[in-house]
């Protein structure tokens, strides 16, 4: 009867922009040219020769790719397990953001737009867009919550000093959703010159197939390296962190549809699940639409979108890609939601044990570890998804 | 038995469709009337809770043609600082669905003039789609704006529904809308259609531009089989005049969110202000 959602087993996209029941484009008919000139030209754009070429040679020269694949002997005796870490905090920025915006400011170019607007929460995507329009010559206008801009004020200063315009988004609760919803409206109001880069694997279709497609280098290269080392392509486990959840669906992608691997999903717990101060969106959330597409979300009962927290401000979002809202929901993926306190602790261990300070929304990734009854000959890779530097404040607090 | 309950449940949902066109009072409002209509838009449960019957009555007593009842949502997207506030404001006060459903219980005593509720897609589904149109049918709500629905996701999952309750369901164009989405919004809209004055959103527009005037000119020509009206940037009686010799009337918002704000609930100066938007 509902047409658009009809069961869908594989974890590739429809045409329409579903995963299983989620997904779609749920926008004002104002954005409606915008997010269809997309739709129907970011295929074309990716997959043409001089594209790739482009995108392949700055992920190279100017992020640093490939990122190494690293065999954190001393974590993996702990665990108990063979631990491998993806290191993304190794990308210029220091974090796996920049995949993606290096991706959709090409996307940008070649659909002629002259001007980008951009959220940002923690300020990581603020600052990796930032980069690419400072690279590319482009303008560049950043929507970051008032209250974030004050928690994190060095990326403040780094997008300012890269020529962006940060404007605080000083409506609703002052934070992502609120950056997310003014950096809408401002596509609303310049709909002809500007391109909208999204952060995340979220927003209307195709915004979440195509940020996941440019995150998807982090499992490609996870493929290549671990046959290199092990002698086979696939880990029995991927772990990653998961607020929108980019750089899990990056991790993810290219295991989708092989089925020995699990894919372990990270939230954050914040204060604990049932603490009412949380952003376990899976655990705490229904379905329900947010910035454009159907998910999985924290809601009251009448549908009014719930504010998140966590330590990590990459995390509080009170939704996730619709990708992980169907991973969920069809159990392909395991889901485990991780407190401040075990984030943190686990941030202390990762430094003392491999001399690497993960971001806070990473140690959220390796608090999970312990709690996965790994067994010995279990292979895991960790998506490092940034490093810890941005985190340092929060961190002295608590040493 | 199964083939029985279905024909059944046509049959009905038939006879459903033709009692609700009939009876719809938007329908007969642009049967009876197709220039200089003029809608006004609020917020439910703002400036305060129990406000929403005072303000229709007073809009009603001041000869608007129809209302619009915004529904109040955390994350308005389509909406600029006006209407958030108002909002923000209104879920403050305590404004959910099931309360404005409650306040409007027998407003169809007094209130004869076509009910509108104008909001975000998410309350809806937590609300039950069907539900909603239920409670609509019920209290006496004609029709519904819901920017964040676009009309394909309306059609493919929704109109069914809409339709079994006599619901309608108005989409809205904006000047980057392509001739062709136009004909398709057109040919699947029964009642009119909203039309977005610029790229924008709500409250933000100011006064009329000569690229507005080709766009608006650019539909008129268009021999439309709906009537539309002009919404977006109406906020005195020039741009009223303005949009009501290319369409069938204006919306005004925030305008009157500003009014209530800065004024109060009272009929006169509810009278005073359509007045002088009407002139």
């Amino acid at each position: 009867m509902q047409t658009t959602i009809e069961p869908q087993t594989s974890f590739e996209v429809t045409n329409k922009g579903f995963y299983g029941h989620f997904g779609g484009a749920f926008i004002p008919e104002m954005l409606y040219p915008n997010v269809e000139e997309l739709r129907q030209n970011y295929l074309d754009i990716i997959a043409d020769p001089a594209f790739q070429a482009e995108f392949w040679q700055l992920l190279e020269d100017y992020v640093g790719r490939p990122t190494p694949l690293f065999l954190a002997k001393r974590l993996s005796a702990q665990i108990g397990a063979t631990i491998y870490l993806k290191r993304e905090d190794l990308c210029h920025t220091g974090a796996h953001k920049i995949n993606n915006t290096i991706g959709q400011i090409l996307v940008a170019q070649r659909l002629g737009k002259r001007r980008i607007v951009a959220e940002t929460g923690a300020g990581q995507h603020g600052v990796a867009t930032a980069t690419v329009c400072a690279l590319m010559g482009l303008e560049c206008i950043v929507y970051m919550g008032s209250i974030d801009m004050e928690r994190q004020q060095p990326n403040v200063d780094r997008m300012r000093m890269l020529g962006a315009t940060v404007v605080p988004a000083k409506s609703g609760s002052q934070t992502l959703k609120d950056a997310t919803n003014e950096a809408m409206r401002h596509w609303i109001n310049n709909p002809v010159d500007t391109h909208y880069i999204i952060g995340s694997v979220v927003g209307p279709h195709p915004y979440p197939d195509m940020v996941a497609r440019f995150q998807s280098v982090i499992s490609e290269e996870i493929k290549k390296q671990l046959f290199a080392k092990v002698g086979r392509e696939t880990p029995d486990y991927v772990v990653a962190c998961v607020g929108g959840g980019s750089n899990a669906a990056g991790a993810f992608f290219h295991y989708l549809n092989e089925p020995s691997v699990r894919l372990v999903a990270v939230e954050a717990a914040g204060k604990g699940v049932s603490s009412g101060h949380s952003a376990a969106t899976t655990a705490l959330g229904k379905p329900g639409v947010l910035h454009g597409s159907r998910t999985i979300l924290m809601q009251t009962e009448d549908g009014q979108v719930t504010e998140p927290y966590s330590i990590s401000a990459g995390l509080d979002y009170p939704g996730i890609g619709p990708l992980h809202a169907h991973l969920f929901e069809s159990g392909r993926g395991d889901f485990y939601a991780i407190t401040d306190d075990e984030a943190l602790q686990a941030g202390f261990e990762l430094s003392k044990l491999e001399g690497i300070i993960p971001a806070l929304e990473t140690a959220h990734a390796l608090a999970a570890l312990p709690k996965m009854n790994l067994q010995p000959s279990d292979v895991v890779v960790v998506c490092l998804s940034g490093r810890g530097d941005k985190d340092l404040n929060t961190y002295s607090k608590h040493l | 038995m199964n083939d029985n309950r279905l024909i059944t449940k046509n049959d009905n949902q038939k006879i459903l469709m033709t009692l609700s066109t009939t009876q719809n009072r938007i329908s007969d409002l642009f049967s009876q009337k197709s220039e200089r209509l003029l809608s006004v838009y609020f917020t439910a449960g703002f400036p305060n809770l129990n406000d929403t019957l005072t303000i229709l009555r007073s809009l009603q007593a001041a000869n608007v043609d129809f209302v619009e009842i915004g529904m109040p949502y955390s994350d308005p997207v389509a909406d600029g600082e006006t209407v958030q506030q108002s909002n923000g404001r209104a879920l403050d006060n305590g404004m959910s669905l099931k309360t404005l459903f409650a306040q409007l219980q027998g407003c169809r005593r007094d209130i004869i003039m076509p009910i509108l509720l104008m909001g975000y897609i998410n309350p809806v589904l937590q609300f039950g789609v069907e539900n909603f149109c239920q409670k609509c049918q019920e209290v006496g709500v004609d029709g519904v704006i819901l920017p964040d629905l676009p009309l394909d996701l309306y059609l493919a999952d929704y109109a069914t529904t809409f339709r079994e309750y006599g619901i309608l369901n108005v989409s809205m164009i904006s000047p980057q809308t392509s001739e062709s989405r136009i004909r398709y919004i057109d040919e699947e809209s029964n009642g009119f259609i909203y039309m977005v004055s610029s790229a924008s959103i709500t409250g933000s527009v100011k006064g009329t531009s000569d690229s507005m005037r080709q766009y608006f000119d650019r539909i008129k020509a268009m021999n439309l089989r709906n009537p539309y009206l002009i919404g977006f940037g109406i906020n005195n009686h020039e741009t009223f005049d303005t949009a009501s010799q290319y369409a069938n009337g204006a919306f005004v918002g925030s305008a009157f969110i500003r009014h209530l704000a800065q004024n109060g609930t009272s009929e006169e100066g509810i009278k005073e202000f359509v007045q002088t938007i009407r002139a």
